[in-house]
């Protein structure tokens, strides 16, 4: 086992230093709701950060102080409250960890963004806007920018099954049609989202551009379906992250051939153009550590139950 | 007055600073070079000749006056040496440690041309540390002038330039897009070269000045440089956001696992504990044949990071030799020491995977130099034929970095070709009240430049705003190049890059 970056005090009797950052309001969240036992939506107060928000972009938050840096899309926000809605999948460590800790009152303690270009709004007629599982979450701002710019909005949702299901209400409203997929046909029609974007292709030829989120394996998909009839698909693309500042390289992905940046260049890339493949052996990087990180963490949980 | 020292009468031999044993070291965080004693300092004080026209003086990008400093040093008047050092540098702890004197103030010491030069990063490392260890802090009378000045970014140019604008009576803000200040010097070079506490005592030197610094924010994008300007009432805006953007070769099997840039790798170990893992959440996976790619600063620090943490073998590859190499000298034999393997005149060309495509080997090719290049470093160029594979499981790139776009994408300011900012000798940029400086604009230097270039930055705005420029500091021995308040400082005119890192 190597050394520990830390213990290399020199300054035997320094002095207490001033602190250095001004206290910052902590962060609070205001609002929480559990959509299912995986998924929960965390909403914080931040009034800058509300009036700053675009469609398409993320934040980073580290939930306490040892914490990691994990990226998130912002779901929604609303600029007379001040608050940003986050939906977030407990599938690892941190995300587990916030679904436990995070309550209504309690803080986090560091969150930065808006991160990442916004999506393009641009001036278009119809668009279709898909989202799989979770991502349901970060493509309804989208829609809803669409919607509130005149297009005529197309919505495809798809959950495995019914009770996964959450938003339809909300997604809905901004919606001139709407179609919902369920894996087992719990609800809606039963199949893959790609279903409903070809239910959607067979029903209009005017459609002008496809904006899929979702798991990597998902937005493939869309972007095969949409491939051979060549109209514009973009995806949201979530590599593995640390400063979302565009000075790592971590999240490098590979776009028609050539290296970018997500957090700076992106999150949102042409599908055609996205080497999903490498996106999503990039995203198994640390799947022994991660492993590890849960393991060690139930254990501390269970213990804490017992005492 | 004492007598006139020369160069027979000083000490002849340089007092030597005390180092870890590097098997010892290799092992832990501590730092390695463990910094003079009071008599190892005062030892070393004699050695100046106290030249009238100090090179030194003009030597440092930030025109520190080194000989007053090491003659109140001499009288024992201590914390009078530490004001005079602090007026012109408010980082020297961190300085002493970090900049390259060699090319620098000690590169054009005279008593460097006939004996070893003057250690003067060991003794302004001296003054930084006692004053830290006794709570010195240099803050003038600051007069209050009204003036709202926003500083973006708190690396070395951030930290200079707000630290000159709040001595001058400015109310300054830094906005710092991590949670923690401090820029390079935080995330970029570990420990055991400047250990954090250095950097926390440091860096609240600027509170002391009335400085506030906001963490977690990220302009551009939670508002803009013309926010900044228009709505939210700063007068003069600097930013110094750094290069970042790490460069790649290009070469094939770059995105396998086990691939990452220099700054990946320190930011997770640096910044975010990653060493720690799993008592702090930020993983590493570090590999046990670590290859780093390139021979700069930036290098020696992966790789003695990656030895600390426990990697069985380290190694260094760079298609120049080690004369060509862009390290310090210091740094390079350190890493020697601790039994880092160089393989000079070697460079990659394709990086291989396992089934689970993970990085398990790296094509090298061997490579001889030729002609001079642009940078006046002769070419190297591959020898046919001399393919190689080497075994590794973790491949570090320490190639450079390229210009940072967020500022570019989120306002209107002129960039250059390569995306750095554009701006002119008073480091103003296309708008109005907008200054930028240290690696944003001139790409990768030194964090003694990036301190320099927040000064000037520093005084242009003073002079746009018509702020009276009051933390000039008048150098007896200067002559004519005092200059007036409004002037400009013959001393930053040698304001040049000395070395790319
Ligand atoms: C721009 C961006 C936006 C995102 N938006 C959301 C969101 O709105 N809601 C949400 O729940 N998640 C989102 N993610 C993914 C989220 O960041 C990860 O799920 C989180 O970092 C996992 O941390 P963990 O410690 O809980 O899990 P870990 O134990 O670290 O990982 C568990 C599993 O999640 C995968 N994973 C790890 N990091 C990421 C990652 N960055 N992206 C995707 N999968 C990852 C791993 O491959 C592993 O299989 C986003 C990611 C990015 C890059
Ligand atoms: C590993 C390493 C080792 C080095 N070793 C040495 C050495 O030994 N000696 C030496 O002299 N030089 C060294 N250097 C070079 C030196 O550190 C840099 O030249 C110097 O730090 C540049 O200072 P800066 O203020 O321009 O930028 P940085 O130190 O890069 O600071 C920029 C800061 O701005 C923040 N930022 C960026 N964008 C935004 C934004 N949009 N909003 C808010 N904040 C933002 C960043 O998070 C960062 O904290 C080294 C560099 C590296 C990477
Ligand atoms: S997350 Fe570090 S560069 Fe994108």
């Amino acid at each position: 086992m190597g050394a520990k970056s830390g213990d290399g005090a020199v300054l035997s009797k320094t002095i207490d230093p001033l602190p250095m950052v001004d206290e910052e309001p902590a962060v609070e969240i205001v609002a929480r709701e559990d959509f299912s036992d995986v998924t929960y939506l965390l909403e914080f107060r931040h009034p800058m950060m509300a009036k700053a928000a675009k469609p398409g972009q993320f934040v980073i938050v580290i939930p306490r102080e040892h914490g990691e840096r994990i990226p998130l899309t912002i779901a929604d926000f609303d600029r007379d409250k001040g608050t940003i809605t986050l939906v977030i999948q407990a599938v690892g460590k941190t995300t587990k960890e916030m679904q436990q800790a995070c309550r209504t009152g309690t803080t986090l303690f560091s969150v930065v963004g808006p991160m990442g270009e916004p999506s393009h709004i641009g001036d278009l007629g119809k668009v279709v806007c898909v989202g799989g599982g979770l991502g349901v979450a970060p493509v309804f701002p989208q829609a809803r920018a669409f919607k509130e710019n005149g297009a005529y909005v197309i919505g495809v949702i798809g959950f495995r099954n019914k009770d996964l299901v959450f938003w339809e209400d909300k997604f809905r409203k901004y919606c001139d049609e709407f179609i919902i997929c369920s894996d087992d046909g719990s609800v809606g029609i039963k199949g893959l989202v790609t279903e409903g974007i070809k239910a959607a292709m067979d029903n209009h030829d005017d459609i002008d551009e496809v904006i899929a989120i979702g798991p990597p394996i998902m937005m493939k998909a869309c972007a095969e379906t949409t491939r051979p009839s060549g109209i514009k698909t973009s995806v949201s693309l979530n590599p593995i992250m640390v400063d979302g500042t565009g000075m790592c390289g971590g999240c490098r992905v590979k776009i028609g051939g050539k290296m970018q940046f997500a957090c700076v260049d992106g999150p949102d890339f042409d599908g055609h153009q996205v080497d999903f493949d490498d996106l999503m052996n990039r995203l198994k990087r640390f799947t022994e550590d991660e492993k590890l990180a849960v393991e060690r963490w139930t254990e501390t949980c269970r213990a804490g139950k017992a005492s | 007055m004492a007598k006139k020292k020369t160069i027979r009468t000083i000490p002849q031999e340089r007092t030597p600073i005390a180092v870890q044993d590097p098997g010892e070291r290799a092992k832990n965080f501590s730092e390695v070079a463990l910094g003079y004693g009071l008599d190892e300092t005062l030892n070393e004080c004699e050695r100046c000749l106290m030249c009238p026209e100090a090179a030194c003086v003009a030597g440092c990008p930030v025109g520190i006056d080194i000989p007053g400093f090491i003659a109140k040093t001499i009288e024992k008047d201590y914390q009078g040496a530490y004001d005079i050092l602090t007026d012109a540098n408010l980082l020297p702890a961190i300085c002493g440690r970090v900049c390259p004197q060699e090319d620098q103030c000690e590169g054009v010491c005279p008593v460097g041309d006939t004996l070893e030069p003057v250690a003067i990063g060991r003794l302004e490392r001296w003054l930084g540390d006692l004053a830290i260890k006794e709570g010195w802090s240099n803050v003038p009378y600051i007069e209050p002038n009204g003036f709202r000045i926003g500083i973006v970014g708190s690396g070395p140019a951030g930290i200079a330039c707000a630290a000159d604008m709040a001595k001058a009576g400015c109310d300054v803000t830094v906005y710092e897009a991590f949670h923690k200040p401090g820029g390079v010097l935080r995330y970029g070079i570990p420990e055991f070269r400047l250990p954090n506490e250095v950097i926390d005592a440091e860096v609240s030197a600027l509170a002391r000045l009335g400085v506030k610094i906001k963490c977690n924010t990220l302009v551009g994008r939670l508002f803009t440089i013309e926010q900044m300007l228009d709505e939210m009432d700063f007068d003069a805006v600097f930013i110094g956001t750094g290069a970042g953007y790490p460069s790649f070769m290009g070469i094939p099997g770059e995105s396998l696992n086990g691939v990452l840039s220099a700054n990946e790798l320190l930011t997770r170990c640096n910044l975010m504990h990653a060493g720690e893992f799993p008592d702090y959440d930020t993983p590493l996976h570090l590999g046990r044949q670590v290859a780093v790619i390139g021979a700069g600063n930036t290098a020696m620090d992966a790789m003695r990071v990656c030895l600390r943490l426990g990697a069985e073998k380290v190694s260094c590859v760079y298609r120049r030799t080690k004369a060509e190499s862009p390290a310090r000298a210091e740094e390079t034999d350190h890493a020697e020491e601790e039994g880092i393997e160089f393989h000079w005149l070697t460079a990659p060309v394709e990086i291989l995977g396992d089934e689970d495509n993970n990085v398990r080997a790296m094509k090298c090719v061997r490579m001889e130099l030729g002609e001079p290049d642009d940078s006046g470093r002769r070419r190297p160029v591959p020898i046919e034929g001399s393919e190689f594979e080497f075994e590794t499981d973790m491949i570090v790139y320490a190639i450079g970095t390229n210009a940072n776009p967020i500022i570019g994408q989120t306002s209107k300011l002129k960039l250059n070709a390569w995306g750095y900012i554009e701006s002119d000798e008073d480091l103003a940029t296309s708008m109005a009240g907008v200054y930028a400086g240290g690696d944003i604009v001139t790409g990768g230097a030194t964090v003694i430049l990036a301190m320099g270039a927040g000064r000037k930055a520093a005084k242009g705005m003073k002079a746009y705003l018509g702020i009276r420029d009051s933390d000039f500091v008048y150098l007896p021995d200067q002559g004519k190049s005092s200059g007036g308040p409004f002037g400009f400082d013959v001393r930053e005119k040698t304001f040049s890059r000395v070395r790319l890192a």
